[in-house]
């Protein structure tokens, strides 16, 4: 398919003074399953009641399949989701409640109810009223509910917030299947480990703004990194090091091993840098950041 | 026009599903049952003199409804109406449901016909109720017999049954126009409990006004006022006057309340839930 699934430009809501979401641009395109990643409280939320059309930007754009959702409902044809927790008349069962939802899609999703049903593994409780249900139960209906518009794009807020260990693995799971299926996944979360499990790419908001946007790789190696280096001449390489471009904080540490932070594209030049002086390396091995470092740098 | 029938037909599925909506239309229905209980169990010859129609509730089973219209007018059918027109909106938003349909394949405007249809349905439902029930219970009492006009001249059994039929459309003017002003205070207020009492509040606001002295000139146009607009079909000949005129105050009341809770609904932010 032709241009991105998601295309967010400028992106901004300020209630009063308090701006929610400040010039956020993002980039979803077929296949992704992206993650939306930021502390509560950084405006995921609220960007993704814009990208449903049911808040109104103060400034910025929102196409999603090249469809603005301010204009008409019908640029959410293929799109489903939910923002916060996903919520249904308490006082009619969990069928009636996607009987009715599948009514108001039209397009033959009536005819889905049993399979999603399925799907989430809610089929024998469905005769039961929703106001009885548990919130893992509530949460997998709306998975339900998102699954009857046979979507090509779902956006998810925080999907596994509030569910036991068991219930955060099986939507985990659930997510990664639909993605397998074919469906692109926009989905929030501050959860780094949920990112890093079934996410490819990844937006970090901070207090409104993009902080990060790319794959995980490329957030890892476009941070400074600690590395460890070990030469067969560290006074000579420790000079090198000294010279070279990029790297930062070079030191001795315990007289054999040289620690000191830079980028990756830094490193490769070191270490050409080192071998065109004679100086054989033994090793040089990044001390990575484990995903909560890095998103701590972002955030904080 | 296909979709907002859809969207109607759930409300009204919606609304049977909620204790509100018997809650309202029980009232409607327990009123008129007490009155005429009331009524047996007193005995007696004599009616309430001072309200049309009063005196002749132990002639005519007729005249019960008619003399519960004036009663209802006060806060009765006002709060039955204010019940579902104040919640139908702000019920979603306390539920948070509004985002859950708000995202499926229908515009906002068709949902919100869709809820303006079921209230008036509920509305025309209540007052329907009641009417028969009073005719029923009225009749078992005091027999279906032929009624006094306001005018002094007696008409039969039949063609009262007739007119009291048409009374109680009369009558849905105002009401609608109370579910009019109910809807938008649903809409705007998004607190079911907001919305319900500050409906019946604008009501008895509208009818103090009517009251105080020096400022009979506004009478006509009271909303109150057009309650009592089905007493012009009870003369000989009927006087149409009174209802021309709630026709078009009542439209002006209703029509800007809808028109406001429509651009509202269509344009609100959906946060929260």
């Amino acid at each position: 398919m032709a241009g991105p699934v998601v295309e967010v430009r400028g992106l901004v809501k300020r209630y009063g003074d308090v701006v929610a979401v400040d010039d956020v641009d993002l980039n979803v395109e077929t296949g992704d399953v992206y993650g939306y990643l930021g502390p509560n409280g950084a405006g995921k939320t609220t960007s993704l009641r814009m990208m449903l059309g049911l808040i109104r930007p103060t400034a910025g754009s929102v196409r999603i399949f090249g469809r603005d959702p301010q204009l008409s409902v019908r640029a959410l044809d293929g799109v489903a989701g939910f923002v916060e927790e996903p919520r249904f008349y308490p006082y009619l069962t969990g069928r009636k409640n996607l009987e009715l939802l599948a009514a108001f899609d039209g397009d033959g999703a009536a005819s889905r109810i049993d399979e999603v049903l399925d799907v989430v593994e809610l089929a024998d409780r469905a005769g039961d009223r929703v106001g009885g249900y548990s919130h893992g139960m509530k949460q997998r209906l709306g998975i339900a509910a998102a699954l009857l518009r046979a979507p090509r794009l779902l956006l998810l807020d925080e999907p596994t917030t509030g569910l036991d260990p068991g219930g955060m693995r099986d939507m985990r799971l659930l997510i990664r299947r639909l993605a397998e299926d074919g469906i692109t996944v926009l989905l929030s979360s501050h959860q780094l480990a949920e990112v890093e499990e079934v996410c490819n790419r990844v937006a970090i908001i901070r207090r409104g703004r993009i902080a990060f946007e790319g794959t995980l790789a490329d957030m890892r190696g476009r941070t400074a990194t600690l590395y460890r280096l070990r030469t067969t001449d560290p006074d000579r390489a420790l000079e090198i090091c000294a010279a070279q471009a990029g790297i930062a904080d070079a030191r001795l540490d315990g007289g054999r091993e040289i620690v000191f932070t830079a980028e990756q594209d830094a490193v490769a030049a070191l270490s050409v840098a080192l071998i065109d002086t004679g100086v054989a390396i033994t090793a040089l091995v990044p001390q990575a950041p484990t995903l909560e470092e890095l998103f701590f740098r972002f955030t904080e | 026009m296909r979709r907002v029938l859809t969207v109607y037909r759930w409300e009204l599925r919606k609304l049977r599903a909620q204790k509100r909506t018997y809650l309202g239309l029980g009232l409607a229905a327990v009123v008129p049952i007490i009155f005429v209980t009331a009524v047996a169990l007193h005995g007696g010859r004599h009616g309430p003199e001072d309200v049309a129609f009063g005196r002749y509730i132990h002639e005519t089973g007729l005249a019960f409804p008619l003399v519960l219209l004036f009663f209802g007018s006060i806060w009765m059918f006002p709060l039955i109406t204010a019940l579902v027109a104040g919640d139908i909106v702000a019920a979603e938003d306390h539920n948070g449901t509004l985002k859950t349909i708000l995202t499926r394949s229908l515009e906002r405007g068709q949902i919100f016909a869709g809820k303006a249809l079921a209230t008036a349905t509920y509305a025309v439902a209540a007052i329907v109720l009641m009417g028969v029930i009073a005719v029923v219970a009225g009749s078992i009492e005091s027999g279906l017999n032929s009624l006094v006009t306001l005018s002094g001249t007696t008409i039969s059994a039949a063609k009262g049954l007739r007119l009291v039929g048409a009374s109680l459309l009369v009558y849905l003017m105002p009401i609608l126009a109370i579910a009019s002003i109910g809807l938008l205070l649903s809409t705007v207020t998004r607190n079911s409990a907001a919305a319900v009492v500050g409906t019946l509040g604008v009501s008895l606001l509208i009818q103090l006004i009517g009251i105080l002295p020096g400022l009979g000139g506004l009478h006509p146009y009271l909303l109150s006022t057009q309650f009592n607009a089905w007493q012009g079909l009870l003369r000989v000949p009927i006087d149409w006057a009174p209802i021309g005129r709630a026709a078009w105050v009542c439209s002006l009341y209703a029509l800007p309340s809808l028109a406001a809770a429509y651009v509202v609904f269509l344009r609100r932010d959906v946060a929260g839930g």
